[in-house]
């Protein structure tokens, strides 16, 4: 489903050239499992941003089920996120006037969705993720973890085939991230193909796979055994 | 949601950032719109003043001392009525309707005291051939001079509404030696009405019309025959003034050097130059206005540039977000040029709101005109308003639309 071809990303810094990211060739199929892991500035999330059409290859073709995601041009890819890709930030990265509701209404808007029906999924979305008695209150008046459950719920929002993940449990207690993790278990479940940058072992274990980044280059892929998870 | 639950939203979330912004628009606007509500009705006035005054050009002796253009012939300077007669043997083109005039003061009796009123002189033009040496210019009243128009034949009867309106016209058709034409003050000072009789300087006049109100002098004169006048202060063959309603593009042209050429023992002024102090107010509010309109598009647009481009760097995150969730650059461009347009629509309409009774209150104060709301002011002051702040707010929103989506995630 997601393919990337040799590709490298480098850009220049104080008259120096730096590679964020050095000939990675990983190939993602529908429904996988992937955490990437690695130290911080290995090119872990230059990597998931180039996945997501967010962040042009300096070479190397990035595909999304056969389309070479950067000879679109930026609305295209755009349309193309919008479609077929949910992002979960570290941050959750939640509009900070808009109420729990309201933030998930914004993909299905930006979809074209008409009021009605975008109220009906959001909080379909919400009371997926428990916050059925908090859809209108704003990000600053919920916890981390309830916030990380909301832009959860706005990622699922145009039920995307692929999600890319950049770090979700890196701002939650262990409890809360085993939450939000087991959520990504059953969004793997349902078929969606994950992509995960994590620092968490734990997290990481949940993946079907892991890679392995240092220096911008992929060092290691390792196959994860899950009998337990794939069983439920 | 709706885009513009998005900008409304965001509007009231940084809710100082964009008071001030909304404040500096609706200033601007309120000072260009009060200053050009009350130049336009100064204008006005100016315009309905000079078109009251009728005579456009005032022949006076050299040492009168000009205060007020109403007023310009009550002093006690004379000059001979042999002027009459220079200024229509020298064929100079432009000058239409001649008025001599001489004024005197009489005391009119008011109870126990009296009280002072002037009197005016006044030449009809049915004398004109009557006197010799003026005989060669009764053409003046019946040609058409420099395509200013056909004079009224002088041997046509004269209508009453000729004499009531006096003021405006400066001369009149007809009036007899103990023949009197009151101001409208004289005339409710003394209580009288047509077909009364006064005494003036010990001789009895019949009242032949009372004039219209003017709001000027005019309305405390008694207008008599010249000749009468001349004869009962002593004062034959003299003159206090000289009025002309020349042609305005004779004057342009330089008639009136030519009447300095012609007399160059009389002083010879326009109405132009009288209502000069007022025209110049005028003329300096409307470039304060400009100035101001500088100032706002300058001011006004680079604070709102300003404020637009501080706002696309603190959302450049949450712009990011949108981007990653699959917002197009026309979208991102629309919420910043929206939420211009909002802003620049209400600092129009408020601006156009506060400008108008500003103008309506300070108008009669400094300007001692009445001004009342212009409604084309709202359109003008909404499309200004808008307009800056699209100007303004374009490149940051274009900014904003071509922001890297990147800019959401911690580490790259």
């Amino acid at each position: 489903m997601l393919r990337m071809e040799n590709v490298s990303k480098s850009y220049r810094h104080r008259r120096k050239t730096v590679m964020a990211l050095d000939g990675a060739t990983v190939d993602i199929p529908r429904g996988d499992f992937v955490s990437i892991v690695g130290p911080s500035g290995s090119g872990k999330s230059t990597l998931l941003l180039m996945l997501g059409g967010m962040l042009s290859p300096s070479s190397g073709r990035v595909l999304l089920d056969d389309q070479s995601i950067y000879d679109l041009n930026s609305d295209r890819r755009a349309r193309l996120r919008k479609e077929n890709i949910g992002f979960v930030f570290q941050t959750f990265n939640l509009v900070p006037y808009l109420n729990a509701l309201e933030n998930v209404q914004v993909p299905l808007y930006l979809a074209g969705v008409d009021e009605n029906t975008q109220q009906e999924r959001a909080t379909a979305l919400l009371e997926r993720v428990g916050l059925e008695d908090r859809m209108d209150h704003k990000p600053a008046e919920l916890s981390v973890g309830q916030q990380q459950r909301v832009a959860l719920a706005r990622m699922l929002a145009n039920d995307p085939a692929v999600i890319l993940a950049d770090e979700p449990t890196g701002n939650l207690d262990p409890e809360t991230s085993g939450q939000i993790i087991d959520f990504f278990d059953e969004f793997n479940r349902e078929g969606r193909t994950i992509v995960m940058v994590t620092h968490d072992p734990r997290a990481a274990e949940h993946a079907r796979r892991t890679l392995t980044l240092r220096a911008g280059k992929i060092v290691g892929q390792e196959e994860i055994e899950r009998p337990s998870l794939d069983a439920a | 949601m709706k885009l513009r639950t998005l900008v409304w939203r965001e509007l009231f979330e940084r809710k100082s950032q964009m008071f001030t912004t909304f404040l500096a628009i609706l200033l601007g606007i309120t000072t260009v719109v009060a200053i050009t509500n009350v130049t336009h009705y100064s204008e006005k006035a100016v315009a309905r003043e000079m078109d009251a005054l009728g005579a456009n050009v005032l022949i006076l002796p050299k040492s009168v001392t000009l205060q007020d253009y109403y007023s310009a012939d009550i002093h006690n300077e004379v000059m001979s009525e042999d002027y009459v007669a220079m200024v229509l043997n020298a064929g100079i083109d432009g000058v239409d309707n001649l008025s001599p005039k001489l004024c005197v003061p009489v005391e009119l009796p008011e109870k126990k005291s009296t009280k002072k009123f002037t009197l005016t002189g006044i030449l009809p033009k049915r004398e004109f051939p009557a006197k010799g040496i003026w005989a060669t210019g009764t053409d003046i009243f019946s040609l058409p001079v420099g395509g200013c128009g056909t004079i009224e034949d002088p041997t046509a009867t004269p209508t009453a509404e000729d004499k009531k309106a006096l003021s405006r016209n400066r001369v009149i058709e007809d009036l007899g030696s103990h023949e009197t034409l009151l101001g409208a003050d004289v005339a409710a000072f003394l209580k009288t009405k047509k077909g009364n009789t006064l005494s003036l300087l010990g001789e009895s006049f019949t009242v032949a019309e009372v004039l219209e109100p003017t709001g000027t002098v005019d309305d405390s004169r008694i207008f008599a025959n010249l000749h009468t006048v001349q004869r009962l202060a002593n004062k034959e063959g003299k003159l206090s003034v000289i009025e002309i309603v020349g042609c305005c593009e004779e004057i342009s042209k330089g008639m009136v050097a030519k009447l300095n050429e012609t007399l160059p023992d009389a002083k010879v002024v326009t109405v132009t130059q009288v209502v000069a102090t007022q025209t110049k107010i005028n003329d300096m509010m409307g470039k304060l206005s400009l100035i101001f309109l500088v100032i706002i598009v300058v001011v006004g647009g680079a604070g709102i540039a300003n404020y637009m481009y501080a706002n696309v760097f603190e959302r450049r995150r949450e712009i990011g977000t949108l981007m990653a969730l699959g917002a197009e650059s026309g979208l991102v461009l629309r919420v910043f040029l929206l939420k211009a347009w909002l802003l620049g629509l209400v600092g129009g309409i408020g601006g156009f709101g506060m400008g108008t009774i500003l103008a309506m209150i300070l108008g009669p104060k400094l300007a001692g005109v009445a001004v009342l709301p212009m409604p084309i002011l709202a359109v003008w002051a909404i499309g200004l308003s808008v307009g800056i702040a699209t100007v303004a707010s374009y490149f940051p929103a274009r900014r904003a639309a071509r922001l890297d989506p990147c800019a959401t995630f911690q580490e790259v």
